[in-house]
Order: structure tokens, then C-alpha cells, then sequence
């Protein structure tokens, strides 16, 4: 393929590469007074790679590195609109917590590069560059509040946590390259197809354990509860959402393209990762009085679904991971937005205890975060139920139904949490009034309320055969 | 003993015993020199190969920027050597241990790479004749794989917009250098010349 046609399938990210460019160069002449300029540029170029991307030619390009299918289409054009909602949440978030600096989209910007090459990654080179990508620019985003000893510590294990994962991945490439002797996906799987070595074996599960590392799935966990609680807020909900759904695109990407010849190995780890995670995230979350930290142990648990979506290994299982995917980013969006909306005394409220009473004090809030909880625990008729739905049908159409049956037991142990904050939100007395809650942050979390019910049963409908068309692409049974 | 087998095997000695007196060196500006000893040693070892642009690579990027800095980061960070070396003694019998099982586990891997791996039996491909090392090189880095090597530029840009944002600190009641400000000053604004009456002086 000529260089002309491989730059049109890479539209997307050319725009956001040279977007990120130039508003950095835009910024750093105009200062800080530039950063509401620099989040609107910002994110008018995530909404024109939005578009390229739903709307460009689908193909292969750069000797197989680059894939753009249907279903790396679906995700970029998630991924850059939650992008586009990182920004928003994070620019007002700025202006009034700690110093505006202009970096913070640009940063969202290179991220996204990041995440939307993960998606299209075609080769093990690609994969892993775009993890990088993505992630270095994520432990900046989490160490962003440099005067916090919180956000500090939090920066520096995402940093050195992440390292090693990326050693794991790397160490289990290599073992990969060196007994197939192919680093594009699809020789990878022509070189596993008949019987697959020891070696190969052994490589990818360094590489599963890697992946599983930086979608914070269980046991490879332990980073995630210390980074969601001293990130700076908005850098958090970002962090929970776009990259998480990223990442469980390569992950199904890479074992369901690369490796499906040998199906019977990774399903078996995937599996027993997802019940650790549901597992750890139910009851670890039992525990915590930090919001930010259940918020955590949650999205823990929802990795272990989201697992159990790929270890199906059908096409309806990809199929229940992207629609689960993005019903989950719009929830967590939601409730780290109702999150950033309370304060009082110009203080962030954080803990559990400090939301009782809210239904007097800011019953608009309360009802979104009530709503939120109820779609996140997985109540019928909100969207955190249609996501759970897709999965365990998935799981249990491909024959999976003991971890399916565990999963559900471990939904119904985490439900107990977010009963938890809607009985202090509602029955329990109110210390203070709060304070006023930002425009952006009401905005958000009221659309995201919203969608969850009822508007998630019209979206469903457009939302179900997007997926199924998206799973397609990858052309399993 | 022909030549090249020579050669080899002095570089290779070289290589390998600055490479032990890098990490036993008492004096780190030491460690620092036996450092660069070992990459012209290796840099011979890929002329030796036929690598001749990596060889150069080697010296000018490794030896001349690489080596430089770390020259510079010893001298100028005060860095307490001896306190990092304190309980070497006590922690050395389990470094030992790891040091063994990672080593074992190493040569195990490489042997099963070699002996059934994808390459196991097969001879290297030899270059082509009509290419030269740094043509063919550039082939591979700039057409063939022209998608990482872009994707590595945006990975060195983040680490730089990285560094910046975390430490950058404009601090107030610093005079800076204003340039244009410096330029922009003209000599009527600066000098005046004055013509005195002799033997009186000028007031003020």
C-alpha cells in the first residue's frame, strides 16, 4: 500500500497528532491564558477524528501494523468522545482547584493518539508503542497536582507499576518473536495454528499478565485503588474510562486475531483473571470509606466482567464487551462528574459519610448519583443491567456459566456499597450545605444520569448492531 | 590464529572486564570511564561484524552524548556512593541467589529459542551487497517501519511535555532577560548628550 492511501486510514490520528502539535506550539507562545483557547482546539480535533474515523476507508496499512476495521472504528469514535468529555471536566476542574495549565489538553490529546493506536494495533510493535503512548502521558495526567504528596505518590506508583508491566509485556513479546519468529498478529496466529509450543505458551501469558496490568484487572490490581485516590479528580475519571476500553480492545484483539489457535490456553487464564477481579472488587470495595477508592474496587469488578466478555472467545462475546464498555465509560464519567460537582467550604467532599443528607442539600446532584449507583450495581432497568446482560449471555452462550454464576454472586456482594451511598444520600441528617456545583460538572452528570435511564433503551437500539458489526471484524464464530 | 579471530577475542575480553569494573569500581567517575572503554570495545566488535554505521553510532551517540552526561550527573549531583553501598554485605547472599536463578532462567530461555525456536537452524541473512549499512538501516527505519518510528517521535514529545509540566515553576521577582525589550531601546532614549559651559559643572 502507498504512503497517500496509508495516510487517509490513519486520518484520525493524524489529526489528533498534528492537533496535539499545534496547540502545544499555541500554548507555549500565549501562556496560561491561553488554556481555555487550547481545550476548545483541543477538542474541536477530537470531534473532526471522530468524524474521520466513523467515516474514513477501512483497510491495513504500514505491512499490517495499522488495522482499521470496523470494530477499531467503534472504539475510536468512543474513545474520542470521551475524550472530548476529559476535557471539559478537566479544564473547569483546573480553573478553580489548583493553577490553569494549557498542558492538561494537550496531554488528553497525546493520550488519545495513544489509545486509538492500541485499537487499530495490528503487530506486536504496535501494540506496544501505543500502550506507552498512552500511558506515559497518563502518570504525568495522575502526578498533575505536583505541591499533592497524594497526587505525587499516586503518579509515582502508576509510574513504577507501570514500568514493570511494561517489562512483563515486553519479556513476553519477545519470547513470542523469538519461537514464532512473526510479530504481526496474523502470522503470529498462521505460526500457533497447528500446536503451539511451550515458549509461545509461556510468552503469552507474560503478555496477558502485562495487558491485564494495565487494564488494573485482579491480581495485578494493587495500583489502582492509590491512583484513583490521589489523582487529581477529572485526570481520574479520564483514566477510568477511554484507556480502560482501549485496552480491552487490544487485549481482545491480540488473543482473539493473533492467538485463536490456541483459545484453550488463554481462555483458562483470562477466566481465572476476571474471577479474581470480580472477587477482589467486590470485597475490597466492602471496606472503603473513600469514594474514589470504591470507585476503584469497582472498576476492578468491571474488568472482570469485561474479561469474561473476551475469555468467551465469540463473536458475541466482543460484541458484549464494546456495548459493556461503553455503557460502563458513560457511567463512571457520570459519577466522577457528580463527584467533582460537591465540595463544601471549597473543600471536595471524598468520603462516604460525608454525601449524608445530600437529597436536602442538593437533591439534583443526589438523584444523578442515585441513579448512577443503581447502573453501576446493575439494577434491570438502567444501563449497567444491559451491559452485565451481554456479558453473562455471552458468557454463558459459550458454555461458561460456572464463572458466569460467580460473577453474579460477586454483583450482588458489591451491590451492598452502592446501597450504602444511596441510604447515607437519602435517609441520613445533613452536617452542611454544599457547595453551588460548577456548570460542566452538572451538565455531565445529569446527561450521564439521563442516559442511563431511560435514554439508554433508544441508544441500545443503535448501540446493539453498531457492536455487532464492530465485533464482526475480527471474524469469529 | 587469523586476524579477525583475534581481534575478536581481545575486544571481546575488553568488553566484558570493563563491563565487571563498571559495577566495581569504587570511584564512579571510574565506572563512568570503564563505561565508555566498553563501548569502543563493543563498537569494535561491530565493525568486526560488518556493522560499520552502528559502529560509529555507538561512539558518537553512546560515547560522545550518552557517556558525556553521565559524566555530568556524577559530578554535579552529590550523590553519597557510600551510603548506596551500605548493606551491600547484608544483601548480598539473596542478591546472589536471585542473581543465580534469573541467570539459570536466562540461559534456559536462550537455549530453547535456539533450539526450537522460529530461527533455530537457519543461517542469518547476509546484507546485501549493493546496500550500503546506513542505506539499509534507513530502509528499514524510515520506509518500512515509518509508522513506530513516528509513533516513538510522539512518545519522546509526551516525556518532554512530561518533564516540563512537573517541574517547570515560574517563579515571581525574577528579572529575566527581556530580549526585546533590549533590542528595542534606542540611543535617544538612553544617551543625551549635554554640552557643558567650562568651569561650571552640570546640576543634577
Amino acid at each position: 500500500m502507498d504512503l497517500p492511501s496509508a495516510l487517509s486510514l490513519a486520518l484520525p490520528e493524524l489529526i489528533l497528532a498534528i492537533g496535539a502539535m499545534a496547540v502545544l506550539v499555541f500554548g507555549a507562545f500565549r501562556g496560561e491564558r491561553a488554556s481555555g483557547a487550547v481545550a476548545v482546539l483541543a477538542g474541536a480535533a477530537l470531534v473532526a477524528a471522530a468524524f474521520a474515523a466513523a467515516l474514513g476507508p477501512l483497510g491495513v496499512a504500514f505491512n499490517g501494523a495499522f488495522v482499521m476495521d470496523r470494530m477499531a472504528a467503534y472504539s475510536k469514535v468512543a474513545i474520542y468522545v470521551a475524550s472530548a468529555f476529559g476535557i471539559v471536566l478537566g479544564h473547569g476542574w483546573l480553573g478553580r482547584v489548583s493553577n490553569q495549565k494549557f498542558e492538561y489538553s494537550v496531554l488528553i490529546l497525546l493520550a488519545t493518539i495513544g489509545m486509538s493506536m492500541m485499537v487499530s494495533s495490528g503487530d506486536m510493535i504496535s501494540l506496544y508503542v501505543g500502550v506507552e503512548l498512552q500511558s506515559l502521558a497518563l502518570y504525568v495526567m495522575a502526578a498533575f497536582q505536583r505541591d499533592d504528596a497524594k497526587a505525587s505518590e499516586a503518579g509515582l506508583k502508576y509510574f513504577v507499576l507501570g514500568a514493570l508491566s511494561s517489562g512483563l509485556m515486553l519479556y513476553g513479546i519477545s519470547l513470542i518473536y523469538g519461537f514464532t519468529g512473526a510479530m504481526r498478529f496474523d502470522a503470529v496466529a498462521a505460526a500457533v495454528s497447528g500446536e503451539a509450543g511451550t515458549g509461545v505458551i509461556f510468552g503469552l501469558v507474560f503478555l496477558i499478565c502485562g495487558l491485564a496490568f494495565k487494564v488494573s484487572a485482579a491480581p495485578f490490581h494493587m495500583w489502582t485503588p492509590d491512583v484513583y485516590e490521589g489523582g487529581p479528580t477529572p485526570a481520574v475519571a479520564f483514566i477510568a474510562a477511554g484507556p480502560k476500553l482501549a485496552a480491552m480492545v487490544l487485549f481482545a484483539r491480540t488473543l482473539s486475531q493473533g492467538f485463536f489457535g490456541v483459545h484453550d490456553q488463554w481462555a483458562q487464564v483470562v477466566m481465572i483473571i476476571a474471577a479474581i477481579s470480580f472477587v477482589v472488587g467486590a470485597f475490597g470495595g466492602l471496606m472503603q470509606r473513600d469514594i474514589k477508592r470504591l470507585l476503584a474496587y469497582s472498576s476492578i469488578a468491571n474488568m472482570g466482567y469485561a474479561l469474561l466478555a473476551v475469555a468467551a472467545g465469540t463473536q458475541a462475546g466482543i460484541q458484549a464487551l464494546l456495548v459493556f464498555l461503553v455503557l460502563y465509560m458513560i457511567d463512571i464519567t457520570g459519577f466522577f462528574a457528580c463527584l467533582m460537582a460537591l465540595s463544601r467550604d471549597g473543600r471536595p467532599v471524598t468520603t462516604i459519610a460525608e454525601l449524608s443528607g445530600l437529597r436536602r442539600v442538593n437533591p439534583g446532584v443526589a438523584l444523578a448519583l442515585t441513579v448512577l449507583s443503581l447502573s453501576v450495581l446493575g439494577m434491570p432497568p438502567f444501563s449497567g443491567f444491559w451491559g452485565k446482560y451481554y456479558v453473562f449471555k455471552a458468557a454463558i452462550g459459550a458454555g461458561l456459566w460456572p464463572i458466569a454464576v460467580a460473577g453474579l454472586v460477586a454483583s450482588v456482594v458489591a451491590a451492598f456499597y452502592y446501597l450504602r451511598i444511596i441510604k447515607v444520600m437519602w435517609f441520613d441528617a445533613a452536617p452542611a450545605p454544599t457547595d453551588g456545583a460548577p456548570a460542566e460538572t452538572r451538565l455531565v452528570a445529569f446527561a450521564s444520569a439521563a442516559f442511563c435511564f431511560p435514554l439508554v433503551l433508544v441508544a441500545l437500539a443503535l448501540l446493539d448492531p453498531a457492536a455487532r458489526n464492530a465485533a464482526s471484524a475480527l471474524g469469529l464464530g | 590464529m587469523p586476524l579477525p579471530a583475534l581481534a575478536f577475542y581481545i575486544l571481546a575480553t575488553v568488553t566484558v572486564v570493563s563491563g565487571l569494573a563498571v559495577v566495581s569500581a569504587r570511584n564512579p567517575v571510574h565506572s563512568v570511564l570503564f563505561l565508555i572503554l566498553a563501548f569502543f570495545s563493543a563498537a569494535g566488535l561491530f565493525v568486526l561484524l560488518g556493522a560499520e554505521f552502528l559502529a560509529m553510532l555507538l561512539v558518537v551517540v553512546y560515547v560522545g552524548a550518552v557517556a558525556v552526561l553521565f559524566l555530568f550527573v556524577v559530578m554535579m549531583l552529590d550523590v553519597d556512593f557510600a551510603s548506596l553501598r551500605q548493606g551491600f554485605a547484608q544483601y548480598l547472599p539473596l542478591a546472589l541467589v536471585i542473581g543465580i536463578v534469573l541467570l539459570g532462567e536466562m540461559i534456559f530461555v536462550s537455549v530453547a529459542v535456539a533450539d526450537r525456536g522460529a530461527a533455530a537452524g537457519k543461517v542469518p541473512v547476509a546484507a546485501a551487497a549493493d546496500m550500503t549499512n546506513a542505506e539499509a538501516i534507513g530502509r528499514v527505519l524510515y520506509t518500512d517501519y515509518v509508522y513506530f518510528f513516528q509513533a516513538a517521535g510522539i512518545v519522546l514529545l509526551i516525556a518532554m511535555v512530561g518533564a516540563i509540566v512537573l517541574t517547570l515553576r515560574h517563579k515571581p521577582n525574577v528579572r529575566r532577560q527581556k530580549v526585546a525589550v533590549q533590542v528595542g531601546r534606542r540611543r535617544k532614549d538612553a544617551v543625551a548628550v549635554v554640552s557643558v559651559p567650562t568651569g561650571e559643572g552640570i546640576s543634577e
